[in-house]
């Protein structure tokens, strides 16, 4: 009876509000899902934060920071999107520190040029986007809600990033070469950010009955592809893919193999950086406690000084 | 160099250091909100730098704000002592912008009655910014001195180490002389009541005790730092220095 309700304003297109009844395994997903995605935007914070004290003008120091930090409030929104589901941030942090919750694997890779700053931008962003951009829709109210907010700062994000390898691309030899250098990099790991293959993708079947993805990892990766072929010539860089190229037929491109090994490697835990971006996150945390245990003994007493 | 460029430089120096301090905090906040309100003031700090650095180049005609920023070394940056030191753990950042906060604000208090009318414009906007950060850092400066016992002995103990670097905020040398004989500059002697006020009545809230006056560095004026800044600068004019050709 609840179920048949609540699948009827899910295919109604009505939102889910925090009070309405869900089934368990439709909070568990979204719980999933939301924690992996802001611990992402928090975690992600880490790679660009690499080059904002080298940022190489005023400019591009304040549009990094400015950047980073809004990944950071991106987190905080949806940290709280997951608060209404009933658990708590602390412990939402514990499961990533557990390693029982995950975050995207792009940002396992290292930033080693400036140009990297521009490739996460561009595609990292670009890809973001696109997957935030279906997620509008996604049945969840407050996650909904929150995607709308972020989306428009993401595509400011895209632009910048953008900006950043336009900029490289027809600068010296030396800036071009930094700049396929990273786009060579990064966009195999980019293209894999939309996850397994249809085919391969064990949960896709309730999340679609439940409308919490509104479409699949292969429709959202080739649309990405699709919007991205034509950036990278207007620039003048090459897209690491000797199989990319148009089908007329399916007016789509088509596209090379993904190493899948290399993508469950990282998911696993085996990246390049995976070890380093959880233990700065553990690092911050934990030289952070006396902070916050004061900021609550103060309140504290505060508290039992007005009592 | 001309009073004015020198003046508005030393200015422009102290933000943009004191900037890079707070965006090293970025991702390693003692929590998210904390994180975003450091990011937050690095960026107004790095605005105004901005702000500054611009009109000095507009003086000065040969340079750009990049390059000012860039492309001079430690002995010709002016920033104060204060403003470079290491952020340390995040009671150490409090003091330290605590001390230097609350001579901001009333430094450009006056400054924003300056002759010159784009300083004036320049420091009316900063003030409104400095106001926040003030309150942003007395407010945590209060919050660990009457936290815990562990978080008031970590903030006294930066708070003695930092003292030394506050003598320095108040000197005047010929060209703050020759810039207050013009009506463009400010009279630092005079911001110590005021400064004596704010930083008394915050550190009794605090539940902290006043260092007492003891050795206090000095130099910036003409260029000298402690140890830190060169790293600093090493770090932050990397990448325009290793690319001299380069447009970014
Ligand atoms: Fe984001
Ligand atoms: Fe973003």
């Amino acid at each position: 009876m609840k179920e048949e309700h609540f699948q009827k304003q899910i295919d109604t297109e009505q939102k889910i509000e925090p009070k309405d009844w869900m089934p368990e395994q439709y909070r568990k997903h979204l719980i999933r899902q939301i924690s992996q995605h802001a611990h992402s935007e928090v975690i992600g914070m880490q790679p660009e934060g690499n080059w904002i004290t080298r940022a190489p003008s005023l400019r591009a120091k304040m549009i990094l920071l400015a950047k980073v930090q809004d990944e950071a409030g991106h987190g905080l929104y949806l940290y709280s999107a997951c608060e209404t589901l009933g658990i708590s941030r602390e412990k939402l942090v514990q499961q990533l520190h557990d390693e029982k919750a995950k975050y995207s694997s792009i940002f396992n890779y290292p930033t080693l040029t400036w140009a990297d700053m521009g490739a996460i931008g561009w595609l990292v962003d670009g890809a973001a986007i696109i997957n935030q951009v279906s997620l509008q829709r996604t049945s969840y109210g407050p996650y909904s809600r929150a995607m709308i907010k972020i989306c428009k700062e993401e595509s400011f994000h895209q632009r910048q990033g953008y900006e950043i390898m336009a900029e490289m691309a027809k600068g010296t030899p030396e800036q071009k070469t930094m700049a396929q250098d990273a786009l060579n990099r990064f966009w195999w790991p980019s293209i894999m950010m939309f996850g397994p293959q249809d085919s391969e993708s064990p949960r896709t079947g309730n999340a679609m009955k439940w409308k919490i993805k509104r479409q699949t990892n292969d429709e959202l990766r080739q649309s990405f592809i699709d919007k991205t072929v034509g950036q990278a010539e207007i620039i003048g860089l090459k897209i690491p893919d000797p199989d990319l190229k148009w089908n007329e037929e399916r007016k789509h491109y088509d596209f090379g193999e993904m190493d899948w090994e290399e993508f469950w490697n990282v998911v696993n835990g085996n990246g390049p950086c995976n070890k380093q971006r959880l233990a700065h996150h553990k690092k911050a945390h934990d030289e952070g406690e006396w902070v916050r245990n004061a900021a609550q003994e103060y309140a504290k007493k505060q508290e039992s000084a007005t009592n | 160099m001309n009073s004015l460029i020198q003046y508005t430089l030393r200015i422009a120096d102290s933000s943009l250091i004191l900037g890079q301090r707070m965006s090293q905090w970025c991702s390693n906040g003692p929590t998210l909100e904390e994180d975003i309100a450091m990011s937050n003031i690095a960026l107004d700090l790095f605005g105004q730098a901005n702000g500054f650095y611009e009109y000095a180049a507009q003086l000065d005609g040969s340079r750009s704000a990049d390059e000012l920023a860039f492309k001079r070394n430690e002995r010709e940056f002016f920033n104060h002592q204060l403003s470079e030191q290491e952020n340390g753990n995040f009671g150490t950042t409090t003091v330290r912008n605590f001390l230097h906060d609350a001579f901001n604000f009333l430094f450009y208090t006056e400054l924003a009655s300056s002759k010159d009318e784009t300083l004036a414009a320049l420091s009316a906007k900063s003030l409104k910014e400095v106001k926040y950060h003030l309150r942003h850092s007395s407010n945590w400066l209060i919050r660990l001195g009457d936290g815990t016992q562990e978080s008031n002995m970590k903030v006294q103990e930066s708070l003695n180490f930092l003292w030394q670097y506050t003598g320095e905020l108040f000197e005047m040398d010929e060209i703050d002389n020759e810039m207050l004989d013009e009506g463009a500059g400010v009279d630092n002697n005079k911001l110590r009541k005021g400064w004596d006020e704010i930083i008394n009545s915050t550190i009794e809230k605090a539940k902290l005790t006043r260092p007492v006056d003891g050795y206090m560095a000095n130099g910036s004026k003409k260029g000298i730092h402690t140890e830190h800044l060169g790293f600093l600068l090493a770090e932050m004019q990397f990448l325009p220095r290793a690319y001299p050709d380069a447009k970014w």
